[in-house]
């Protein structure tokens, strides 16, 4: 319902009002980052933005994660399948 | 010799010198358009001479006559005609002139037809600054001599203020036919194949980021360009074997391959993965909630061509600077006749509709 | 695009794809993907076609364009055709039908609508023009009303006096209640809006689980997002768990974002009821202005007819937000009711059920009844060079 998408903060604007520059796949934009700062926000963090502003600090470790339990998943079906295969064969 | 010994000879002689002088030379001293610009005297004659007349300057157009005289090989001909509106009139890649110029080259173009010459209706508002008039004028020139073009006929008229936004364009072009053998948006067959000259979105990106107040900042340039050349080497080397030409301007690749599955009625498959989009123009779509198949181009080009011809089509395409990153999209298909579907890419499918509306940006 | 396109790999849904067809053999399950961006990658990516029959996916309400009841877009209009008005909105909104015409209509007869990216962008059109009323369109769930509220205390902190909103803001949890206590409806499970909860955190949705027994998992936007959130859901089930789990842990903290319920909380406080297209009224299912903030209440400073308008008869968008019935099983669908031509909510956003299912899905039917083969396409090798 809600288009979000990740940027990358490239630089505070305006400290007083919570504007920092974010880059999205080669575009840039002034964004609000008030509602991420109290997560602490440093340039070169990528957040979600939504309507102009920063909603959530996306956490590398767990987009890491995401990907390992992805991947985990595929490798344990796949190595079932290897086991079915070689268990037909013999 | 003093003054009063002047006689009335040398005077008239000297009035004359003048009189001379200024029917060669014209005096556009208005800093702004105003309605006597389009009233058809003086005025209108000083804009024609100090904007158009040396921008445009050729043989054709110098005699200044109500209708520019030329002759043509036997042959066929095609002609056509489009109206320009767009705001800002200046965008990053191109202006309104240049725009004009190009869109109607391309009509022609992909009529399967080398364009030969231009005709410009220009309806002026009152107020509009002459140094942007005479911008978009000499961007037109520029535009049209490098394409090879030229402009042979013109109007001009000025409307009050209000009633035109600075600047409305209309340019009817005629063009000697190249291909002999039927061309256009209905004669897909099923079996081709649809190739697509480069990345798409660029130039609807371009003037809708320097049109709203988006405040989105990239380097987008409009895709503008004249699709002549890279449409006769097309030509040149698949021959017959092109069905159809089109430029996907407003609506963007979505509607015009919508509209050549209905005329043709053909079903037309697109690969997704096989569709070039620029990184920042995927990134201001993301964005704003686009999507850039229905974004418009104004130098790119779709061509049909029977699955034959594809390899010389293709290495043609991409000999050419307009079409170095030309690729397959697609194939022409039989049923369900009138659609237009994408593979996307975990190999599921979508339809491809036409735009409905102007693209907006969206939040959700 | 980093974040985006590691979640796209087309192999490792195939992967899980199979493994959810493996998992739900025999067993078939209707899930519902609660906010309509999910449905929007779901279609964009054909993932129903990838996904076994044995799982269907039924749209939810979670589209806040599509929700909006006809006499709040009549009143919306009311609003851009007063004096002296800037009506700024979201582009989603200006095609949206009210029960005459749409505020794209009302621009053209010369009232000034403009679309904008962000709620910010309005506030400084007002500072541009003080002697215009400038008045924001709020529309969206609890992602959205932040920026809302954060943009009102600008207003409020700098003291401009020409800005306005126009609060629609709905919640979505009311809605999940009024869905499940549908008599009608059988569901195995939620895939949860990703972004709302990032707003709202994990604990809302507790309910679900422990009162309905239903699993819900909260979900990214991106292809493996969605189809690994599925499989959270399909073990569930098989499991017999009924759990809140977060799929999407990269951007949805447990606890929500505690800055932006504030920045609400300070702003905005829940109506008694507010109707929804389709649903009815639902009951503290929508913000509004604070007191405190009515000197920037649209609702307040401009006279709106506040008519209910009900929804047109023929439409039955209510069965397709509650997953009663498919939106081709509708009887007005893609005759009178089409993305040009919408009779119904769910036609309206191309997120919306029905304009999702139109504009991406019509193919696998067409394709199914036809008996057609499924699309491969057969070209030169060059493409996989290039």
């Amino acid at each position: 319902m809600c288009l979000g998408i990740p940027g990358r903060i490239i630089e505070f604007v305006d400290e007083t009002h919570q504007i920092a520059k974010a880059e999205v796949s080669g575009v840039r934009r002034n964004i609000n980052v008030a509602l991420v700062l109290p997560e602490g926000l440093e340039p070169g963090d990528w957040v979600l933005i939504h309507v102009g502003f920063a909603m959530s600090k996306i956490d590398e470790q767990e987009a890491q994660e995401t990907l390992r339990l992805l991947r985990a998943m595929g490798e344990t079906y796949t190595d079932e399948l290897d086991m079915l295969l070689k268990s037909e064969i013999e | 010799m003093s003054k009063d010994q002047l006689r009335p000879s040398d005077v008239l002689e000297k009035i004359e010198r003048v009189r001379q002088a200024r029917r060669r030379k014209f005096y556009l001293r208005e800093e702004y358009i105003t309605l006597s610009h389009g009233s058809g005297g003086k005025a209108t004659h000083n804009l024609i001479e100090g904007v158009f007349a040396e921008a445009f300057a050729n043989p054709l157009l110098d005699r200044m006559d109500d209708a520019a005289v030329f002759a043509i090989e036997a042959g066929r001909m095609a002609l056509t005609t489009d109206g320009y509106v767009v705001s800002p009139l200046f965008f990053p890649g191109g202006d309104i002139g240049k725009l004009a110029v190009h869109g109607t080259i391309n009509d022609l173009a992909v009529a399967g037809a080398q364009p030969c010459y231009l005709s410009a209706g220009f309806l002026l508002e009152e107020g509009l600054p002459i140094v942007t008039l005479r911008r978009v004028v000499e961007s037109m020139a520029a535009a049209a001599a490098a394409a090879g073009v030229t402009i042979i006929a013109g109007d001009t008229k000025v409307v009050e203020r209000g009633k035109v936004d600075q600047i409305y364009l209309t340019t009817t072009g005629v063009g000697r036919l190249l291909a002999d053998w039927p061309l256009g948006q209905s004669h897909a067959q099923p079996g081709d194949i649809v190739l697509l000259s480069g990345p798409i979105g660029d130039h609807g990106i371009a003037v809708m980021l320097a049109r709203e107040a988006l405040d989105i900042e990239c380097d987008v340039q409009s895709d503008t360009a004249p699709l002549h050349g890279l449409i006769a080497a097309l030509l040149e080397a698949a021959g017959t074997g092109v069905h159809c030409l089109k430029d996907p301007t407003r609506g963007g690749v979505a509607t015009s391959l919508n509209e050549i599955a209905l005329s043709s009625e053909v079903s037309i498959a697109l690969d997704e993965s096989a569709i070039p989009v620029r990184q920042d123009v995927r990134g201001a779509c993301e964005i704003l909630g686009l999507d850039p198949l229905t974004i418009a181009n104004e130098g790119r080009l779709l061509a049909i061509v029977a699955r034959e011809s594809v390899e010389n089509a293709l290495a043609a395409m991409r000999a050419h600077p307009l079409g170095r990153e030309a690729a397959v999209i697609g194939e022409v298909r039989g049923t369900p006749a009138g659609m237009v579907f994408l593979r996307t890419d975990i190999g599921g499918t979508r339809v491809l509709d036409m735009l409905v509306g102007d693209p907006l940006p969206r939040i959700c | 695009m980093r974040f985006v396109d590691e979640y796209r790999d087309p192999q490792m849904a195939q992967t899980l794809a199979v493994e959810i067809a493996r998992l739900t053999e025999g067993r078939p399950l209707k899930l519902m993907e609660v906010c309509g961006g999910h449905t929007h990658t779901i279609y964009k990516h054909g993932i129903e076609d990838l996904l076994p029959r044995t799982i269907d996916l039924v749209h939810g309400p979670g589209c806040p364009v599509c929700v909006l009841p006809m006499g709040r877009v009549d009143d919306a209009i009311a609003i851009a055709r007063s004096e002296g008005v800037i009506f700024t909105t979201f582009g989603d909104m200006m095609r949206v039908p009210g029960s005459r015409g749409s505020l794209l209509d009302a621009k053209a007869q010369g009232a000034d609508v403009r679309f904008i990216y962000s709620p910010l962008d309005a506030l400084k059109i007002a500072r541009q023009n003080p002697d215009r009323e400038v008045v924001f369109f709020a529309i969206g769930f609890e992602t959205t009303a932040p920026s809302t509220a954060v943009t009102l205390l600008r207003a409020q902190a700098e003291g401009i006096k020409n800005f306005s909103v126009f609060c629609n803001h709905v919640t979505i949890i009311p809605a999940i209640k009024a869905i499940l206590d549908s008599p009608d409806l059988r569901l195995d499970g939620f895939i949860g809006p990703g972004h709302v909860s990032m707003v709202i955190g994990m604990r809302p949705y507790t309910f679900i689980a422990r009162d309905h027994r239903k699993p819900v998992v909260i979900a990214g936007f991106e292809l493996l997002d969605i189809i690994q959130a599925v499989l959270m859901i399909v073990r569930q089930v098989i499991e017999g768990r009924a759990e809140v789990e977060n799929q999407y842990s990269r951007v949805v903290r447990p606890e929500g974002n505690r800055k932006a319920l504030e920045a609400m909380a300070r702003t905005m406080e829940l109506r008694p009821f507010f109707e929804w297209r389709g649903l009815g009224f639902i009951t503290h299912s929508a913000l509004k202005l604070r007191p405190e903030f009515a000197a920037w209440d649209a609702e307040l400073r401009f006279s709106v007819p506040g008519i209910r308008v009900a929804d047109p008869k023929a439409c039955q968008c209510g069965e397709v937000l509650k997953g009663v019935i498919k939106p081709w099983e509708c009887k007005v669908f893609g005759t009178a009711c089409t993305p040009e031509t919408p009779i119904g909510t769910c036609m309206v956003s191309p997120e919306g059920a029905c304009a999702a299912y139109y504009n991406y899905g019509r193919y696998s039917m067409a394709a199914e009844r036809a008996n057609l083969p499924a699309i491969g396409l057969q070209t030169p090798a060059d493409r996989t060079a290039s």
